[in-house]
């Protein structure tokens, strides 16, 4: 059997805008606090993953490591979609699995500043004036707000309704409590990007963007970084006991891609991979969703939130409506805490950190160190992220003896 | 009448519109895309098939914020047509409000032109619209 890696180390940056740092000054920070989080130099490091979408061409891991320490180790500079960060620590996670390296870093780290909702930018022009079919659809114009909607807000908004359609129990109110929960839990994260507390009519009341989704359920962008430090157990065991008290062992390091649907074609599956994912995940860490004290989850919109709970086991199959309905997800409620950390709705979604900041929040709450938001004796966690196109990051990590 | 082409090449306009899909001949999965192989079963031998032009209303979203140049609100919604298939399209000829549009409504093709070149030839799109 393959022996276990942990987590020795792990920082975020707020999320917020950082208009006089780029996106190298970010991830450093992030990286220098978890090193020394880890109690570790970048001398000991063995290989870097870097997650980061928007400058993926740019070799990031190479322009960190000039900036905190360039010790000639492999850096692997991984995109994919929302699911980035956790590829990046699915990355290290492998190189230490495969006896390559006992210690690693993964970094994630995203700078967007006003860019709006999410999606591709504007609708495509016909360069040319006279139509002429072109591509693998062989359109002869943009298809945006003509044939559907492919950004993501309506795409959310249109998974979460496929869902009210074959289960029921499901509407515009119960997606917004998804929403009021999330923000108000956003309130105890001093790192969240928005910490304001909204009530169900505010929220429902608020201006629409994509039915069923209004602005306050849909996730700002912004910027922000985090970083993890992996161990194998082997290494830790040569450590301090004050770092193997800390460390917080990786139970399942998952990453899925899409399967074929009949609808994947018309409309990005981001269920199947899901529920995929979350099966390998819990058989690798041999435990059941009622395991789990807490779920940082992948709430891009209120909606998709939703179709989790469901994905990963979380709800009776179908009951999503009524599990939200119980308030079962909030903290200070029995069982699974979901999104403590007020989720991408309002800690923020700077996408290439993402995946990382999950796996830290985790990390954070497993260790007793969350503050304010410290969800009382959770052992026990899952972080969860899905990347259309689509990709699914799942950890699980459990408070554990080296 | 100006000369007309198809928004998409998986819209047939002679005759009465309807959608056309590349069915791969193993196992009958339907594409409207340019294909390599079949994304199920990975076969490579496709055959063309029209599809029907009623279905039903399988999920939508009421689109308030859009790209700019798209007037809003519109309906984008996933359709399940009926004899197979499924598609992505606008809901035309309702009004675009959620006490409407209602999941499971049986919708029916319909064209319309979406764009004009400057030789004046129109592109024509499809929607769907209530069946009623
Ligand atoms: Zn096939």
């Amino acid at each position: 059997m393959a022996e276990n890696i942990w987590v020795l180390g792990a920082a975020m940056t707020k999320i917020t805008r950082y208009p006089d740092q780029d996106v190298i000054d970010l991830a450093a920070t992030a990286s220098i606090e978890a090193l020394a989080d880890a109690g570790v130099t970048m001398a000991d490091m063995q290989v870097m993953g870097m997650g980061n979408m928007f400058q993926a061409m740019a070799g990031l891991g190479q322009s960190v490591q000039q900036q905190i320490g360039q010790t000639g180790i492999p850096v692997y500079n991984v995109v994919n979609a929302c699911a980035t960060g956790a590829t990046a620590v699915r990355t290290v996670h492998l190189s230490i699995l495969a006896g390559e390296a006992d210690m690693g870093i993964a970094v994630g780290c995203e700078q967007m500043g006003k860019m709006g909702l999410l999606g591709p930018g504007g609708q495509s022009k016909a360069e040319k004036h006279v139509y002429a079919p072109t591509g693998r659809y062989g359109s002869v114009m943009g298809a945006e707000g003509i044939l559907g909607t492919t950004l993501m807000p309506g795409v959310f908004a249109q998974a979460g309704q496929e869902y009210a359609y074959e289960n029921g129990g499901v509407g515009f109110e119960q997606f917004a409590k998804v929403a009021e929960k999330n923000h108000a839990h956003s309130v105890l994260n001093p790192l969240a990007q928005y910490q304001k507390k909204f009530s169900l009519e505010e929220i429902m009341n608020a201006r629409m963007v994509a039915y069923p989704n209004t602005l306050p359920m849909c996730c700002p962008t912004g910027d922000g970084a985090a970083a993890v430090v992996l161990v194998s157990e082997s290494k830790l065991k040569t450590l301090s006991l004050e770092q193997q008290r800390r460390a917080v062992k990786i139970s399942a390091s998952v990453l899925t891609s899409d399967p074929w649907v009949e609808r994947g074609q018309v409309q990005p599956d981001v269920n199947t991979l899901t529920r995929n994912a979350a099966k390998i995940a819990y058989e690798k860490a041999g435990i059941g969703p009622k395991d789990l004290d807490l779920v940082e989850l992948h709430d891009c919109f209120a909606t998709a939130e939703l179709l989790h709970y469901d994905n990963l086991g979380l709800c009776e199959p179908g009951g999503a409506g009524a599990f939200i309905d119980s308030g079962a997800p909030w903290r200070d409620s029995p069982g699974v805490t979901v999104n403590a950390s007020g989720g991408l709705l309002s800690k923020g979604h700077p996408i290439g950190m993402t995946g990382v900041a999950g796996v830290f929040e985790i990390t954070t709450q497993l260790r007793g160190e969350a503050g304010d938001r410290q969800i009382e004796g959770a052992t026990v966690g899952m972080a969860h992220v899905i990347g259309l196109g689509s990709s699914c990051g799942i950890h699980i990590l459990e408070k554990s003896a080296a | 009448m100006a000369q007309q082409i198809p928004m998409v090449d998986y819209l047939v306009l002679d005759g009465d519109p309807h959608l056309v899909a590349h069915e791969c001949a193993n196992c009958g999965a339907l594409f409207f895309d340019r294909r390599n192989a079949c994304a199920h079963c990975s076969g490579i031998k496709f055959v063309p098939r029209d599809l029907k032009t009623t279905g039903v209303v399988r999920s939508f979203s009421i689109i308030y914020q859009a790209a700019p140049g798209v007037p809003v609100p519109y309906v984008s919604s996933l359709v399940d047509i009926d004899g197979g298939g499924a598609v992505k399209a606008n809901i035309l000829n309702i009004d675009p409000d959620p006490a409407t549009v209602a999941l499971g409504m049986k919708v029916k093709m319909t064209t319309f032109v979406s764009g004009t070149d400057d030789e004046g030839t129109e592109a024509v799109a499809f929607a769907f619209e209530p069946s009623n």
